[in-house]
């Protein structure tokens, strides 16, 4: 064909003189997978957040801040809670947003003890449903073991808002002798998940797009402190612990490859997927490895005290189907590399933003 | 899970594996043909198990990396528009048009949603009557039918605030325009396997004769892609050059007639552009004249858009097998999958973006890669898209 012959390759080109024609690096909007979690979340925050307040415990870039205070090692944390729809199988808003921080406390190894609940509701949406959220904050956080101790309540016009957003900070006390984060991951260390992934990002999916992928998917949504004491309780030397919530498994472990410039290598079919979510993942188009969790975590532990940090685990109820997926390794640093079932690898990089359904 | 774990199955990859193994004797190079196998092949690490002898070279059948450049300008344009919701698949959403992409035109306020299906776009359009509602119609023949369906029901339900972009392209032109380039390497072709579902075979065996190829109809599972690679070898190796069928549980030789009646009816055989290969004859469709009332392109008068493509961009020849992504110029400088030029540098699978993580993987910058248009010297590239040598890349345990 004529068309084949004349090729680009024939074109002459200047490529000194050429300028990218997706600039996406620089948006001068903010789109949607900027808060996906993935790489534009972590360029917004460096780009613009660090760049204007940033500092040393900023920069640490753990799930919470750990903070020295009056001799004391305080954990802090905040989030802000936006998910639609409101109520899904297994959970709603206000679980997630007491869990959601209890979680990023937990995951500096503090036990959380106080949080603020901050609402912004929308003109016009029913009281009933406030009230709904409320007091799934209010069981959550006597589930936790946390005292909702502060509050804000603003209403903005109707259009201005999606019925219902809530944010929370908390603040807990790390135990003496603990050292928990990301940084901290060295080749060798055993590579644990607390439990079977994908299930809360599934749940919210199927019922957002009115999908169905048959019975019993619901959130795992669930306050971990508890589980994080019982494996401290084992050994005080956990190196890093971290919740895939936005941009899954896959994008905690990335974090944390780059964090501490080790590389990470998981067994395919060591990771804990539901049929469920293989089956709503592979309808989709989606990888579960990417898919949302609300009440899991993933540890990285010093190899001679892995069997005994997973028999814990398996020993509480947020941990029973935890398990050994991988291990953390001194090559290809920064980056997630996974054993295929069938003998081969893949890379696994961090998402750029939120992950999309495939066409093909 | 039923008809998915069974065809991931290691013990029997193996098997296959041996047999494949057993049967080569000489180096082949084959085309699969379908993104979705590429994304199969990538995933579970397919193309690292196979003998050096047997290569794969990624097809262009991936419908968001083909769809033209001035295509996805017209999606922008008719998107930014303030009486419109734009529907599409999610995948073309990150898609490079020459300024910007969907995501930026949602926002910057366009109504612009992600869909699974064209007839949720046609909901869409029953629920809002005051608002244009469009389709980004793109894809090969398996999404054809569907798209063809919402136009037919728009217009049994009276609907005339729904219309369709459409780009659709058919596999057996590529096919052919791939066979008659000149430095075609591809020895072997994996049909993809959901497009015969729809078609049928009977598009190929004229093919397969003329350019003495042996075309294997082929499953998007590992074992599926095993067994149609495993097919394949095994004609070349004797000389064969039949079209076979490999996916019998989906395909059957006449394809799904209600499906065909409904393209039949809905589109009109046209000629298509094709990203990164240019125009390729009576490739793709069209709304036929009895439809063109549906026809967005029509409905926003945006046929005065013309775009060229990025010159610099060889995706085409990337696509056509005939260069290693390496070999091309921007590739891990102006091009990387962060701001990628064309669509192979797009999604993970695309080959650009699988080479560029592989020398991330290595510790080799993908920065720096400079070499001159046209040079053929292997940059330490591995031999095939993704190639991980094994022996770095034991399973763990």
């Amino acid at each position: 064909m004529a068309e084949l012959a004349s090729a680009p390759a024939e074109t002459p080109v200047d490529p000194a003189n050429w300028t990218c024609p997706a600039p996406l690096r620089d948006q001068p909007v903010v789109v949607m997978g900027h808060g996906g979690g993935g790489a534009l979340s972590a360029e917004l925050i460096h780009d613009v957040f660090a760049a204007a307040y940033g500092n040393p415990t900023l920069a640490a870039m753990g799930d919470s801040a750990v903070l020295h205070l009056g001799g004391a090692r305080l954990a802090f944390s905040t989030d802000s809670y936006v998910v639609r729809p409101l109520f899904f199988p297994g959970g709603s808003l206000g679980d997630l947003a007491v869990n959601g921080t209890v979680n990023d406390l937990a995951m500096s190894g503090a036990r959380p003890a106080y949080l603020s609940a901050a609402f912004v509701l929308e003109e016009g949406v029913e009281l009933s449903v406030v009230d709904r959220v409320a007091r799934a904050m209010g069981a959550a956080a006597e589930a936790a073991g946390v005292t909702v101790a502060t509050g804000d309540t603003k209403v903005v016009e109707a259009g201005h808002g999606d019925g219902v957003y809530v944010t929370t900070a908390g603040i807990g006390l790390v135990p003496e002798g603990v050292d928990i984060r990301p940084q901290r991951a060295r080749p060798g260390d055993a590579v644990i998940v607390s439990g079977p992934i994908g299930l809360h990002g599934v749940a919210v999916m199927s019922v957002r797009e009115g999908l169905e992928f048959g019975v019993g998917i619901s959130s795992d949504t669930a306050p971990l402190a508890d589980l994080v004491a019982a494996m401290l309780a084992v050994t005080p030397d956990i190196h890093v612990l971290r919740d895939p919530t936005r941009g899954g498994l896959a994008a905690s472990l990335n974090e944390i490859a780059r964090a501490s410039g080790t590389g990470v290598r998981l067994r395919e079919r060591a990771i804990p997927v539901p049929d469920a979510v293989v089956s709503a993942c592979g309808f989709l188009g989606l990888d579960p490895l990417y898919v949302a969790n609300e009440g899991r975590l993933v540890a990285f532990v010093p190899p001679t005290e892995a069997e005994a940090v997973l028999a814990a685990m398996r020993a509480h109820p947020h941990g029973g189907g935890a398990a050994l997926i991988g291990e953390c390794v001194a090559e290809h640093p920064g980056m997630v590399v996974v054993a295929t079932a069938l003998g081969g690898t893949r890379v696994v990089d961090l998402p750029l933003g939120e992950q999309l359904p495939r066409i093909c | 899970m039923k008809y998915i774990d069974e065809f991931n199955d290691p013990q029997l990859a193996r098997r296959l594996l041996d047999e494949i193994r057993a049967t080569v004797t000489r180096p082949w190079a084959l085309m699969e043909v379908c993104g979705g196998q590429t994304h199969s092949i990538i995933r579970h690490g397919i193309d690292q198990l196979l003998p050096e002898e047997v290569e794969l070279i990624h097809g262009p059948g991936c419908p968001v990396c083909v769809t033209p450049l001035e295509v996805i300008d017209k999606a922008l344009d008719i998107a930014a528009r303030p009486d419109v919701i734009f529907c599409s698949f999610g995948d073309m959403l990150r898609v490079p048009g020459t300024d910007r992409d969907l995501f930026r035109v949602k926002g910057e306020g366009g109504d612009v949603r992600v869909v699974y299906s064209p007839l949720d776009a046609l909901r869409l359009a029953r629920e809002n009557p005051g608002r244009q509602v469009v389709f980004f119609a793109i894809g090969f023949e398996t999404t054809a039918p569907a798209n063809a369906m919402a136009v037919h029901q728009a217009r049994r339900l009276g609907l005339d605030n729904f219309s369709l972009l459409v780009s659709h392209v058919r596999v057996p032109p590529a096919v052919e325009a791939i066979m008659t380039a000149p430095a075609c390497r591809v020895q072997g072709f994996l049909a993809a396997g959901h497009v015969c579902s729809v078609m049928g075979t009977s598009e190929y065996p004229e093919l397969a004769e003329r350019h003495r190829v042996p075309i294997v109809v082929t499953g998007f599972e590992p074992l599926d892609i095993l067994e149609g690679i495993r097919r394949a070898v095994h004609q070349l190796e004797r000389g064969e050059h039949r079209v076979e069928n490999a996916y019998p549980r989906a395909v059957r030789e006449a394809g799904n007639p209600a499906a065909l009646r409904m393209l039949e009816e809905v589109f009109e055989v046209a000629d298509r552009s094709w990203r990164g290969i240019g125009r390729i004859p009576a490739s793709g469709w069209r709304l036929s004249d009895a439809y063109r009332d549906y026809d967005a392109e029509h409905r926003f008068d945006v046929a005065g858009i013309r775009t060229e493509e990025p010159a610099v961009c060889r995706a085409g020849e990337v696509l056509q097998g005939l260069i290693k992504p390496t070999e091309c110029a921007a590739f891990g400088t102006t091009c990387t999958p962060r701001n990628p030029l064309g669509a192979t540098m797009v999604s993970s699978e695309g080959a650009c973006a699988a080479y560029y993580l592989y020398r991330r993987m290595n510790g080799q910058a993908p920065q720096g890669v400079s070499a001159p248009q046209g040079a053929t010297a292997d940059q330490g590239a591995p031999a095939r898209g993704s190639r991980i040598p094994q022996e770095e890349m034991n399973p763990i345990g």
